[in-house]
């Protein structure tokens, strides 16, 4: 840990000390990890895990704690493409209620309330959960009963600019669904000028349940965004999640998939549109504990400007995940000369009887292809959203509901219309 | 199919047998103290009569070495080295040039039965007074006896195309301007903490260079061999193809059954000038360890090539079957446009060895293509890696990779890991990566079993088709070795 590092993370140490008695739940779980974050700071590139994304604008920014809000936020949520129907909105990482549709037959409640730490996230080992778990305040809490098929559930965190005054907030969030339940997520976050998001989110699926987790990172382009979510699915459970990184100047979307119980399955796609001087990691760890699991990956990047993208997915296969049938493909398209591409597709497999592939690919669009195009009478630059948009929807695609894409399509949109501008 | 056919029998052969290399030889030798320190870098030196550049270089290189850690960054586990318990220099004591075969050491003789090598060339590599005429066998034999080469087969023949193929302690007595140009031109001394090592106390290894315009007439062979109780092998390889050159390198490796772990710490480094091919193949079959991984070779090698010249082309091409530890990665400097590097690898681990190899394909000109071409496989409690770097730096214009690399698992007690590393940041570079993880088909046993086969031979067969793309790439006569290697390692993984 450097010097400029070491006043980072003692800003943050420094602001736990004075919440300390303050803040709910378990004070020990607190303790412990404020313990493991002074003794290892901030990720640096030097550790493994963090070879392609340095966290150093994060740790030579100060951030400040969240004010009891000034705003309404009611003109940051509908910058994102909200759905009707139920939701949830945090706003600088606390619940607002003014700003939520409560749903039926679902139990919701928040971290605020209920302070309970789960058992998946890990602050000895990621230093952002350790910062997540050592200052979390509130967060969502969402349980499906056995049996019920809640449809679709909202999760939307807002941050306002205050200028001068970057915020940071660290939100704790758990999803348990009971035996056979079903949930569709969608999780949108965005804001303005420049924060700290740091989110960590518990799933835990049952026997038998499907989460079909969609989110959307549309974050201010001066924001950062580091998330952790820890999955784990019993047997017969799904995890199927597709990740859209849009937004933040750094952003680090970390997924820890466990498949715990036989015939488990997760998918973790994704997509990461960036330009400008955008930094955008995806790490993916899925982990098959038992036999006869199954997971899926396709993930697209497609940098512009000087836009750098990250891809770091891991599959680990223990002794007994036999007949494990694991998939993962990622592709980028390069639109730039000066992007830049990190790629580190990982297979750690201690079993046999088993099938696991891994394919990556990199380049620019076709110009064979461009060429057709353009022949064919069509400008230059919609050539290019045609072929750009026909390279993501093999993404895209993943994601089965009709609404939910369509909202994911805006977002997309929105994006071609500031890369043009 | 006689080459299936030998396989088979190798196979039969072995059942019963240890490692069929495991032999020991004994002869006088002429040690250094255990330990290292500058008196002994400065020994060395003294013995092999080097020039103060070199000596600075050495003491440079250790210098920089004293200030590294060891690197565990890898999935080896070892217990940790004691880098003062090592011998680091060790020379069979040299004797006059005996008259005929009968007057060289029968110790020596039997180490060269053992390889198999033609008694002419025996005598030869023992140094017989003229005994070097010409042969019907277009293979050069640099023989490294532990640290100090021997003998230098087929140097007329060399000498007549120009070519200089060497110990490099002679290269740098007798072409000192070109060692001094080049060593460390590719490999820093201070490079990594075994490179340092090596660097500081190499005492032998082979010196080529190929000049303008000339395809080396024969194929250039070392065996290396580790002999001598607890001497760390520190051999230096400098290979340099000068301008539209040609030349095919292969390396092979046996070594003595032994209790002891054995540190083997060797640096190669090959240039490619404007137009010019470098081949390496190389077997390694160095003593693995005992089924429960006591003893066997901890191979840490550092092998990188540089095409420095336009349109320059290095070829890497191993089979990696031996050493309790491999932990190594062949590795390309595209520097030249239109530059190439290949690599092919085959890694076998059994029982409890465990191997972390790849390659790095470093695209820097314009138009460079690499292809990477990776089979492992692990039986037993083996563990086997493959950890590959593409990076495609920006000046890399249509810069283009391929990397397949496949694992194979028999048994449910092994690991097969895939650690690659892509990293582009030029737009019009095209960079591709297959890589896949299964075990033996049912279907394909199944097949060889109901005509007949044994499981094992069976298993034998079905490892050689997985791994045929790769020891295609491989010298004829390497390619048979090869073969029966593959066979003889997974031997008692099946059943």
């Amino acid at each position: 840990m450097n010097a400029v590092q070491a006043a980072g993370a003692a800003s943050f140490l420094g602001r736990f000390e004075g919440l300390r008695e303050r803040l709910p739940g378990d004070r020990e779980i607190r303790d412990r990890a404020a313990a493991a974050f002074r003794a290892g700071g901030f990720p640096t590139v030097r550790d493994e895990a963090w070879k392609y994304t340095s966290l150093r604008p994060v740790t030579e920014a100060s951030f400040y704690e969240p004010l009891l809000s000034v705003a309404d936020g009611g003109d940051l949520l509908a910058e994102l493409p909200v759905l009707d129907g139920p939701r949830l909105v945090f706003l600088d990482g606390r619940f607002r209620p003014q700003l939520s549709v409560l749903p039926e037959n679902i139990e919701v409640g928040t971290f605020a309330e209920t302070a309970v730490f789960g058992r998946l996230a890990r602050p000895d080992r990621d230093p952002l959960v350790a910062l997540n778990t050592m200052l979390t305040e509130d967060g969502a809490v969402i349980g499906v009963p056995d049996g019920v098929d809640a449809g679709l559930l909202q999760l939307v965190s807002i941050a306002t600019d205050v200028p001068g005054r970057a915020v940071a907030f660290h939100p704790r969030h758990c999803i348990r669904l009971g035996r056979g339940a079903r949930l569709m997520l969608l999780e949108m976050s965005g804001g303005g000028g420049t924060y700290l998001h740091n989110p960590v989110t518990e799933a835990y699926v049952a026997d038998g349940a499907v989460l079909v987790h969609v989110r959307l990172q549309d974050e201010s382009r001066t924001a950062y965004h580091l998330s952790t979510l820890y999955a784990e699915v019993a047997r017969g459970g799904t995890y199927d999640s597709f990740n859209l990184n849009l937004g933040a100047r750094v952003a680090r979307t970390e997924v820890h998939a466990r498949l715990k119980g036989e015939r488990s399955a997760t998918h973790l796609n994704g997509a990461q549109m960036l330009g400008g001087t955008q930094h955008g990691d995806f790490t993916t760890i899925v982990s098959h504990d038992a036999p006869s699991c199954a997971s899926r990956q396709t993930v697209k990047n497609v940098l512009s400007g000087r836009a750098r993208g990250v891809f770091q997915g891991k599959i680990e296969v223990a002794r007994a995940a036999q007949k494990t049938d694991g998939y993962q493909m990622n592709q980028a398209l390069l639109l730039s000369p000066e992007a830049e591409i990190d790629s580190k597709p990982q297979l750690e497999i201690y079993a046999d009887d088993v099938k696991c592939s891994h394919g990556a690919t990199v380049g620019e669009l076709d110009a064979e292809q461009l060429f057709y195009l353009r022949s064919r009478g069509i400008p230059e630059a919609e050539a290019r959203s045609i072929l750009v948009r026909a390279f993501l929807t093999e993404a895209l695609d993943a994601i089965g509901d009709d609404t939910v894409r369509a909202s994911l399509d805006r977002a997309v949109d929105a994006w071609w219309g500031k890369q043009a501008a | 199919m006689p080459v299936e056919t030998e396989t088979l029998e190798t196979v039969q052969s072995l059942t019963q047998s240890g490692y069929k290399w495991g032999f020991e030889t004994d002869i006088e030798m002429d040690l250094a103290p255990k330990g290292l320190n500058e008196g002994i870098i400065r020994l060395i030196s003294e013995r092999k009569g080097e020039p103060a550049w070199l000596l600075e270089w050495r003491l440079k290189a250790f210098a920089a070495w004293q200030t590294m850690r060891e690197p565990h960054w890898s999935k080896a586990h070892y217990p940790p080295i004691d880098y003062q318990d090592l011998h680091y220099y060790a020379a069979p004591k040299r004797k006059p040039g005996p008259k005929s075969l009968d007057e060289v050491d029968p110790e020596l003789l039997k180490v060269y039965e053992k390889l198999g090598i033609p008694l002419k060339e025996r005598a030869i590599l023992a140094g017989v007074e003229g005994a070097d005429g010409s042969f019907p066998n277009p293979v050069a034999v640099d023989a490294v006896f532990d640290s100090v080469s021997v003998a230098t087969t087929f140097r007329k023949t060399l000498e007549k195309a120009g070519v200089i193929f060497c110990p490099i302690s002679e290269a740098v007595h007798e072409v000192p301007e070109l060692v001094q140009k080049y060593l460390g031109s590719v490999v820093p001394a201070s490079d990594n903490f075994f490179a340092a090592l090596n660097s500081a106390v190499f005492t032998d290894g082979s010196f080529v260079y190929i000049p303008k315009g000339v395809r080396c007439p024969m194929e250039l062979s070392t065996y290396f061999r580790i002999n001598a109780r607890n001497t760390g092998q520190f051999e230096r390889t400098l290979i340099i193809a000068d301008d539209a050159s040609h030349v095919s390198y292969l390396e092979g490796c046996t070594a003595p059954q032994r209790d002891e772990n054995q540190l083997h710490a060797a640096v190669v480094e090959l240039v490619a000038l404007d137009d010019a091919q470098i081949k390496y193949s190389t077997v390694q079959n160095w003593y693995p360890g005992d089924a429960e991984g006591r003893g066997g070779i901890y191979n840490f090698v550092t092998k990188r090539g540089a095409c420095r010249g336009k349109r320059s082309k290095i070829s890497w091409t191993q089979v990696e079957t031996g050493s309790a530890i491999t932990w190594k990665y062949p590795s390309c400097v595209l520097q030249g446009d239109d530059s190439v590097g290949e690599f092919y690898s085959v890694a076998v681990t059994n029982n409890r060895q465990q191997a972390d190899t790849g390659t790095k394909m470093i695209h820097i000109g314009r138009n460079t293509s690499s292809t990477i071409v990776s089979k492992g496989i692990s039986a037993g409690h083996s563990d086997n890696t493959y950890r590959g770097l593409v990076r495609v730096l920006p000046r890399a214009s249509g810069a283009r990779n391929f990397t397949q690399c496949d694992s194979l698992l028999i048994g449910d007690q092994c690991g097969a890991h895939t650690v690659p590393y892509i990293e582009s940041r030029n737009a019009t570079a095209k960079v591709e990566h297959e890589a896949t993880t299964s075990k033996i088909a049912d279907d394909q046993l199944f097949y060889c079993r109901q005509r007949g086969l044994s499981q094992e031979d069976a298993v034998g067969l079905l490892v050689n088709g997985f791994c045929k793309d790769v020891l295609k790439e491989l010298p004829m006569e390497f390619a048979v070795e090869a073969q029966k290697l593959l066979a003889v390692s997974l031997e008692g993984s099946v059943g």
